[in-house]
């Protein structure tokens, strides 16, 4: 699904497990690299899938602050868990990628770039929070000035099959962001997965033409009213069973205002500095580079990875860190993620997908923390000159 | 639909080295050319990712005359791997080079104004393009005050150019040395102390200033209490960058990316941010 696309009025048409088989098959024939759910390592990550048989059937997550367990279900749900560690930003932004390759000649030096794997990927199961981090990696990647030609030669390829959420997981909070449980657009196609009375069926709805046109002919039936209700009632289910909420009334403001507030001191403490959070949150983008050679000396590559404002040596400039203590790390991280962000990219960073507070080894948990410097704002110390806010 | 893709920002280009001079003891400035595309305009104050083969690759600003269009000058402090790789290397060996970035200083609202130069160190080095344009367009600028501040007489930057400078009946030149030697005899002491002694027209000018980041900060505090209006005091701001276009996210100040939105910032816009520490 191109970011910009606009989504055509629903419609809704009811496929079962075979008729997703069929999808998956359809999109690997059309050359498509299909991605989507499986278990491995006793957790939900995303990978490569060929068939429904290896998506986690029958499969739920136990989450918390610092908790992640699967459990067996009780139905043979295929979407019946939340987000797991691995986001789509993995495939659209890899972990590391090399970006160039440079090679000394007899006068000089020749750089070529290498390509980026020509397969456009098919994402199976995005949810809606994270059909909203995707918007916002296109924000970050491709509408400032400099856009990242990698991370458009991935995307503009990329069709989303998005699910709707009918469970939260144990650490959601999307409902507060406002970017779920339930996906209203950046999809080519959405499926809400119901199982009652009436059997397991998928409600299948189209957002764009290209989506339209995969499903063309695909064995399915006409939605009736009654599963455009149980679809309605599941994703309000979800909604109402979120166990985390975050206020983001004044929450910018509130942020920029308070750098010095005691509470960045506390969560310091418990603060190991691991760098999980920006490793498995879906809108995190920060990257470094690093250069190597062979042997001879004769090749460099340049290659750029992952990186973490948690890292020791992320703001290094000649002479030590700029943000040296634990303290600046945590804060710099969640003032950008919840305030800076909407100055830089009009929007928060931050869609409530839980898994900063799911996978932090001490159970950080970011709703916690904001709501902390919300109830004690000590008044913002009167600094020098007019600033335009986000100090 | 995501249209055309765009130019992949990331890639260098090869440049070659025609000059290099030593300034002082770990300082050099490279003369550059272009060996595939035209070389592109600059505005004062920008910077380039310059790339060492195999080394890597650090944000270093332009130093040269922007109407030179024959290629880019840089002038590099050897303090680690990359800046000393950068700064050994040989004429006519080839870097890779990508830019320019960022911000310049604001030249048009400058015009029409006094301005004061004040640079720390290396600071100079950013500024020197300033200097060049100011100097050849003297009619639309007043009285030029440049304040500059090193370590010891030895590493005074641009000591030619800066007596040359200060022959011209439009331009004050002051110079101040941490720790003075026996052939000194100018002022010793920190270039904010220079502010508080230069004879300029506060409400009518606009400061132009580079240096480490405290120096930045006192000076700032200095042109304030000497009344220059904070929105007129402008900073260079460094930070860690890795890829000077705003994606890799090292180089985030508050909101701004420095290597975007800046380097040049007005000091009204980011005074409270330069008063917390970590930031
Ligand atoms: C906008 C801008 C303009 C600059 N202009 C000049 C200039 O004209 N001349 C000059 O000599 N230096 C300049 N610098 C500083 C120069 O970039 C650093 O000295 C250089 O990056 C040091 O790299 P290194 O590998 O030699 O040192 P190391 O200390 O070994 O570097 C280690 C790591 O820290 C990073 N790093 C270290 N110091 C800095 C720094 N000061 N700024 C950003 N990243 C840093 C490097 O990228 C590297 O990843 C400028 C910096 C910025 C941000
Ligand atoms: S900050 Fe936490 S909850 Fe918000 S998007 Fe990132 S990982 Fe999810
Ligand atoms: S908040 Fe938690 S996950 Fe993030 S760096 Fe600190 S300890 Fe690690
Ligand atoms: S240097 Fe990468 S965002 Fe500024």
């Amino acid at each position: 699904m191109s970011p910009s696309a606009p989504a055509p009025a629903r419609k809704g048409m009811i496929i079962d497990r075979d008729g997703l088989q069929s999808l998956l098959d359809r999109l690997s024939a059309r050359g498509f690299d299909v991605i989507g759910p499986t278990v491995r390592d006793g957790a939900i990550i995303y990978d490569r899938i060929s068939s429904v048989d290896v998506m986690p059937e029958g499969w739920t997550d136990d989450q918390d602050a610092a908790r992640y367990r699967l459990a067996r279900r009780s139905d043979m749900a295929l979407f019946g868990y939340a987000v797991g560690p691995h986001s789509w930003r993995r495939f659209l932004q890899p972990p590391e990628e090399r970006l160039w390759q440079a090679t000394r000649q007899q006068v000089g030096l020749t750089i070529h770039t290498t390509a980026v794997p020509s397969a456009p990927y098919a994402f199976i199961g995005v949810r809606a929070c994270e059909l909203r981090a995707i918007s916002i990696q296109d924000r970050v990647f491709l509408e400032g000035p400099h856009p990242d030609r990698r991370y458009a030669e991935r995307r503009r390829g990329a069709f989303i099959v998005a699910v709707n959420c009918t469970e939260a997981g144990g650490t959601c909070f999307c409902a507060s962001m406002g970017s779920g449980p339930r996906a209203a657009d950046g999809f080519d196609l959405a499926l809400t997965e119901l199982i009652d009375a009436n059997g397991h069926r998928f409600l299948l709805e189209v957002g764009t033409d290209a989506g339209a046109a995969s499903v063309e002919d695909l064995p399915s039936r006409d939605a009736d009213a009654g599963a455009l209700v149980a679809a309605e009632e599941a994703t309000a289910r979800a909604a109402a069973g979120m166990r985390r909420k975050m206020a983001t009334a004044g929450l910018k403001e509130l942020l920029q205002a308070n750098p010095e507030h005691p509470h960045w001191s506390e969560v310091a403490e418990r603060c190991l500095a691991c760098a999980n959070c920006t490793l498995v949150c879906p809108t995190c983008f920060c990257s470094t580079v690093a250069d190597y050679t062979d042997l001879r000396g004769h090749e460099a590559d340049r290659v750029r990875r992952w990186d973490s404002c948690f890292a020791a040596d992320f703001s290094s400039i000649h002479g030590g860190p700029v943000r040296a203590s634990r303290r600046a790390r945590y804060r710099q991280w969640m003032s950008h993620k919840l305030a800076h962000w909407i100055d830089q990219f009009d929007i928060s960073g931050c869609v409530g997908c839980g898994r900063c507070i799911t996978w932090c080894p001490v159970g950080i948990d970011i709703t916690v923390e904001a709501a902390a410097i919300r109830a004690a704002p000590p008044r913002p110390a009167a600094g020098e000159g007019d600033d335009d806010g986000n100090a | 639909m995501i249209p055309a893709l765009p130019p992949d920002t990331m890639m260098p280009e090869p440049w070659r080295v025609r000059s290099v001079v030593r300034e002082s003891a770990d300082v050099y400035t490279l003369g550059l050319e272009s060996l595939s595309s035209p070389v592109p305009p600059f505005l004062p104050g920008q910077f380039n990712m310059l790339y060492a083969f195999g080394v890597g690759e650090v944000p270093i600003s332009l130093s040269g005359d922007a109407a030179d269009v024959s290629g880019f000058v840089h002038t590099i402090r050897a303090v680690g791997a990359v800046s000393t790789a950068l700064s050994q290397a040989q004429p006519d060996s080839v870097l890779g080079l990508r830019g320019p970035f960022g911000c310049g200083w604001p030249l048009t609202e400058a015009s029409g104004h006094d301005i004061l130069i004040v640079a720390g160190g290396l600071g100079l080095a950013p500024l020197r393009p300033v200097i060049y344009h100011l100097l050849a367009h003297s009619e639309h600028f007043g009285r030029i005050t440049i304040l500059h501040g090193s370590r010891s007489p030895a590493e005074i930057l641009f000591r030619s150019e800066l007596a040359m400078w200060q022959t011209r009946p439009d331009v004050s030149v002051a110079i101040t040395v941490d720790h003075a030697d026996p052939t000194w005899h100018g002022h010793v002491g920190v270039v904010p102390a220079l502010v508080e002694r230069a004879v300029f027209d506060p409400p009518g000018t606009i400061a132009f200033v580079c240096g480490p980041e405290v120096m930045m900060r006192f000076s700032a505090a200095a042109l304030l209490a000497a009344g220059v209006g904070a929105n007129r005091i402008h900073v260079s701001m460094e930070r860690n960058m890795k890829c000077a276009i705003g994606l890799c996210g090292h180089c985030q100040f508050g909101a701004d990316f420095v290597c975007r939105d800046g380097p040049v910032l007005p000091y009204d816009r980011i005074a409270k941010r330069l008063a917390v520490p970590e930031l």
